[in-house]
């Protein structure tokens, strides 16, 4: 079988490439770390690739606000390339950081003039910590297979979903493009520490209409074996697969 | 034509001019080494330069030549009427005890940047330990970011350069409540310094992209002037790429940040007293992402065999790296090459400045073009600064202009050691009696609870999610367990390679309360703390290596000398004793404030951390300390004593003396083996170290961790005294607490025969801890056991 060439791009500061390259191998993709300077100046082509990966850290050291720099560099340098990889129905994915750089360059969440933000926690402070997440009846093909309520860590400072303003809001959840929400175990809609950042609707990743373009907070990368868990040692389930797994194999089914 | 040079006139001058001359120039030399650097150049005819005195002050300071260490000490033991001499080099002492315990898993011990242990056939686990506490006394933040830059470096530079996978960080604080006025001029008050630290090691390490997942927060007035930060990083590091060597002609190459007039005598102020009048200009400035763009690109260069060595330029600056790496060579060097962040520097300045994100390679020609290109490649700076040439000789050039030229063997070997005096004397406690029935429960309950929610027991939540302790995801057991975060965990457990089941344990021991009463036990104590954490986590007892880490207030006093000393020699007869070798180790002392107004010295608690890293078999193995499963019996392994000086219980409760816990190794290290071999067997569920707060701390923290409750009966565990207090208490070693599943009973009881332990209880699902004490119960209430243990440290 084909494995989809994957392309993770890396700049200054990003930091979850290594293990975004191993989910993808593991998912049975052929990922490749990219730096953006080899984008920039045609020795790598988007093009060659299947899927564009923009994993986490803190791209430029998140200086004037998360995501920002990397956003403009992809408005600025790239846009052209990002625009025909998403007409030729090519899946984009942010993670984190890169959720943040993807909705500051207005390509999330429907590729055009920034909508929404990602601001700083309610807490004010970074905070690494394990949320329950609750499956949105989402448009997006890549959380198929997954239970009604699963588990991830989020690590981040400013991850706080804020639209624009209401009518935003009302598309986003009238459209179906929210992914999941942070919730407790019973799948209610609970505020700190379940909500970790205080989003609104307590969002926690959404996606493009098509479902392709998608962008979260937490950190699938990060879940990859049951082992992974904060509590795997009670888990019952025989299998190493962490739900993090899941989420990457649909993204290679999806290219196949 | 211009002169960037300025002679120091040194030779002829008297002693007191030579002082005068160390002092103004922060130096930090005292007479006996200034007069051996005016003998030096009386011989060659001429004074030094300006850049020659500052490079042999840099390279003779404490904090880089470890002068204490390296002392002939004369040292005497007094207890009672008996007085026992003994005459000591601590740093012979502790490789001694490594040379006499490490076993075929040391790689490199004491000879790098960190030390290196077996992982598996392709790869070691390299490890260093620092401390940057000036720095972080001045200027928290910028003092712990560079503290935790710094030593990442040094596993960049450890070999050929290891992959750093974990961080680990270990504070001491003065008391978070201390009111303004009774801080002394200068001081910054403790809650600054805590959040300004934890910050710092936060916005740095986070960035970094390696997680901080290991350490320890202990809070005692005594640090209130002077707060120690220790700060360690972890890497894996292929085994061919362990070895490096400077070869003649090979040039030398800074590669990173560029250098400014930031940390300019960083070292030498680092190995004086602090007083109000201190410039913050010592203080390095950072930033991350310098040095995460120039590791990325490294270690490609290190895979390509670009270069034959390399180092970290720390403190000292180019200095010290250039001056390390070619002590047996020789290095020509062109200061007006090293890229500045500003115009303006003297040349002594760019020499010595501590500038933060930079290292030094060792680049054979043939290589120099592709490394450089690869450097560019992802817009890090790397200059050519000049060569590594078989002279014997330091030579420095700026604009042509030489501005320094000195002998290497005089520069390295140059400086003769030190002949100290010190002096102990014993006095190890004894224990205190109370003879206190159970009488009044709810007494009982709050003392319990006073030392559950006190700042050295409660839960370091408000920092531990401040890291990102999971990116690289290798992090499986982590430091805090379960969804809700509420169970402490002995220690870290990674994965370091994706493709393979194999896990590195990394714990810590750290208790300055036991060295106020021995310094000797405090050593006994830590060792076998550091080695119980990684053990409970499932770690092979047989694969476990330490890391020294000295924090010493005033050692010209002979009695803090003296303190140091035992405590050394406590390290040597543990280490010893549990098998464990010394891989690296570094001190840091002059930990002392001088009050101006008053004239008042005071000098931190003599303090010891021992850092462990263990193999663990199969991480899918592990255990961790939470409890697991309603019905599972509840074991304690290991006696217990009166050994409550210095524990948590007597200082919440301001009961003095008492005497210090003593390791017994011969009966922990067998227990230890039948432990990790229990797990492996998947017969222990859960297990937990019983230390600071004793075992009911213990308890309270499985249940928590767990959200379940529990039967406890303390009259069936095995201790020396049965006083109540003793057994909740008492901190003594050796002891674990281990949950077994109900079918594995016979088993667990078969194999454990030979080894002190007992059924104490059972796990329940009543939300409750009961202790049941003859006829009488205390209970608490699991939930509110976690509201006051969360909440005991605020942010």
């Amino acid at each position: 079988m084909v494995r989809p060439r994957v392309l993770i791009l890396r700049v200054g500061g990003s930091n979850c490439d290594r293990e975004t390259e191993w989910a993808f191998s593991l998912a049975g993709a052929l990922p490749e770390r990219v730096h953006i300077n080899r984008l920039k100046e045609g020795s790598k082509k988007l093009n060659d690739y299947q899927v564009l990966v923009i994993p986490g850290g803190f791209s430029y050291g998140d200086d004037i606000s998360a995501g920002k720099v990397l956003a403009n560099e992809i408005r600025h340098n790239l846009k052209e390339e990002i625009n025909r990889f998403i007409e030729e129905k090519k899946p984009v994915i942010g993670i984190c950081n890169g959720f943040q750089a993807l909705v500051k360059a207005g390509i999330l969440p429907w590729n055009g003039q920034q909508v929404v933000s990602l601001g700083w926690n309610d807490s004010a402070r970074f905070e690494d910590r394990w949320v329950y997440l609750k499956i949105e009846g989402t448009v997006s093909p890549f959380f198929k297979g997954l239970p009604p309520v699963i588990k991830l860590p989020v690590a981040h400072a400013e991850g706080k979903f804020i639209p624009e303003d209401d009518d935003v809001l009302a598309k986003i959840e009238k459209e179906n493009l929210v992914i999941f929400r942070y919730c407790d175990l019973d799948r209610s809609l609970k505020g700190y520490p379940y909500n970790p950042n205080g989003s609104v609707n307590n969002i926690a990743g959404i996606s493009s209409p098509d479902g392709l373009i998608v962008g979260m907070m937490p950190h699938p990368e990060r879940a990859i074996l049951k082992y992974y868990y904060p509590d795997w040692q009670n888990e019952k389930d025989r299998e190493d697969t962490g739900y993090g797994l899941i989420f990457f194999r649909n993204i290679v089914r999806y290219c196949r | 034509m211009e002169r960037y040079v300025k002679e120091v006139e040194i030779i002829g001058v008297d002693d007191k001019t030579l002082l005068d001359i160390s002092e103004r120039n922060l130096l930090s030399l005292n007479l006996d080494e200034m007069k051996i650097i005016q003998e030096y150049f009386a011989s060659l005819g001429r004074n030094p330069t300006d850049c020659e005195i500052e490079t042999i002050a840099q390279t003779w300071s404490e904090h880089c030549y470890h002068k204490i260490f390296r002392a002939d000490i004369d040292y005497t033991e007094i207890k009672g009427k008996k007085n026992t001499r003994y005459n000591i080099t601590l740093l012979k002492l502790i490789k001694e005890a490594t040379d006499k315990v490490k076993g075929n898993f040391c790689i490199s011990v004491f000879e790098d940047n960190a030390g290196i242990i077996k992982f598996n056939r392709r790869y070691g686990v390299a490890f260093k330990v620092e401390t940057h506490n000036h720095p972080s006394a001045l200027e928290p933040y910028g003092g712990a970011g560079t503290g935790i830059g710094g030593v990442i470096r040094d596993i960049l530079g450890a070999g050929k350069g290891a992959v750093p996978i974990l961080n680990t960080d270990v504070f001491c604080f003065g008391i978070l409540e201390t009111p303004y006025s009774e801080l002394p001029e200068g001081v910054l008050h403790p809650r600054r310094i805590f959040r300004g630290v934890v910050s710092g090691v936060r916005d740095y390490g986070n960035r970094m992209g390696i997680p901080t997942a290991s350490g320890a927060v202990i809070f005692d007035k005594g640090y209130q002037n002077n707060c120690l930060v220790y700060c360690g990083t972890l890497g894996i590091i292929p085994v061919d790429k362990v070895k490096k060597k400077v070869a003649d002609g090979d040039y030398i190459v800074v590669v990173g940040g560029k250098t400014g007039r930031d940390g300019i005598h960083g070292a030498t102020f680092s190995s004086i007293a602090l007083d109000k009048d201190i410039s913050t200009s010592v203080v390095q400035i950072g930033n991350p992402i310098v040095e995460k763009k120039m590791m990325d690109v490294l270690i490609k260069a290190r895979d390509e065999n670009l270069y034959n060595a390399i180092t970290d330029c720390g403190a000292g600056g180019l200095s010290s790296a250039v001056g390390e790496m070619g002590k047996d060579v020789g290095a020509l060097v062109y200061l007006e090459r090293v890229p500045l962040k500003y115009e303006g520097l003297a040349p002594w300045e760019i020499w010595v400045s501590e500038s933060q994100e930079r290292m030094v390679l060792a680049v054979p020609k043939k290589n120099l073009e592709r490394l450089l290109r690869l450097f560019s490649e992802e817009d890090v700076e790397a200059t050519v600064i000049g060569q590594f040439l078989k002279t014997g000789k330091l030579e420095i050039f700026y604009k042509r202009e030489q501005v320094c030229c000195l002998d290497m063997k005089f520069l390295h070997r140059g400086l003769p050691p030190r002949k100290l005096k010190a002096k102990f004397y014993i006095d190890k406690g004894k224990p205190v009696f109370i003879k206190k029935r159970l009488q009044d429960l709810s007494l009982w309950k709050q003392r319990i609870l006073k030392v559950l929610g006190s700042y050295n027991i409660c839960s370091r939540e408000a920092v531990i999610t401040q890291y990102d302790h999971e990116v690289q995801a290798h992090t499986i057991v982590k430091p805090l367990i379960g969804m809700q975060q509420l169970g402490a965990s002995d220690a870290v457990v990674l994965k370091p390679l994706y493709e393979e089941w194999k896990g590195i344990a990394v714990g810590c021991g750290i208790n300055p309360f036991y060295g106020k009463i021995d310094p000797y036990y405090m050593a006994g104590c830590c060792i076998e703390e550091a080695l119980r954490n990684v053990i409970s986590v499932g770690a092979d007892p047989d694969s476990v290596a330490i890391l020294d880490n000295f924090c010493w207030g005033d050692t010209n006093n002979e009695k803090n000398l003296g303190a140091l000393t035992r405590c050394v020699k406590g390290c040597y007869d543990f280490a010893i004793k549990y098998k464990l070798p010394f891989i690296s180790g570094k001190d840091s002392l002059n930990n002392f404030f001088i009050d101006k107004t008053t004239g008042e010295k005071t000098s931190i608690p003599g303090t010891l951390l021992i850092s462990a890293v263990g193999i663990v078999p199969d991480i899918r193995k592990t255990v961790t300390s939470s409890f697991k499963k309603e019905g599972n019996f509840i074991y304690i392994c290991g006696r217990t004593y009166n050994e409550l000086g210095g524990s948590e219980y007597y200082r919440t409760h301001k009961i003095k003396g008492g005497k210090v816990p003593e390791p017994n190794p011969s009966n922990t290290l067998p227990l230890m083996r039948n432990i990790f071999n229990l797990i492996k067997a998947g017969v222990i569920k859960a297990c937990h170290d019983c230390s600071d707060g004793g075992l009911i701390v213990t308890l309270l923290e499985m249940a928590m961790g767990g959200d379940k409750g529990a039967t406890v009966y303390p009259g069936k565990v095995p201790c020396s005294d049965n006083s109540l207090e003793v057994i909740l208490f008492s901190e003594s070693q050796g002891r674990f607490v281990v949950e077994v599943e109900r079918r594995y009973r016979e088993k667990f009881e078969k194999f454990m025969a030979g080894s002190t332990f007992a059924l104490i209880g059972e796990v329940d699902e009543s939300g409750i801890l009961s202790v049941v004490y003859k006829q009488d119960r205390i209970t608490i209430s699991v939930r509110e056991a976690q509201n006051i243990w969360k909440g005991g440290l605020k942010w």
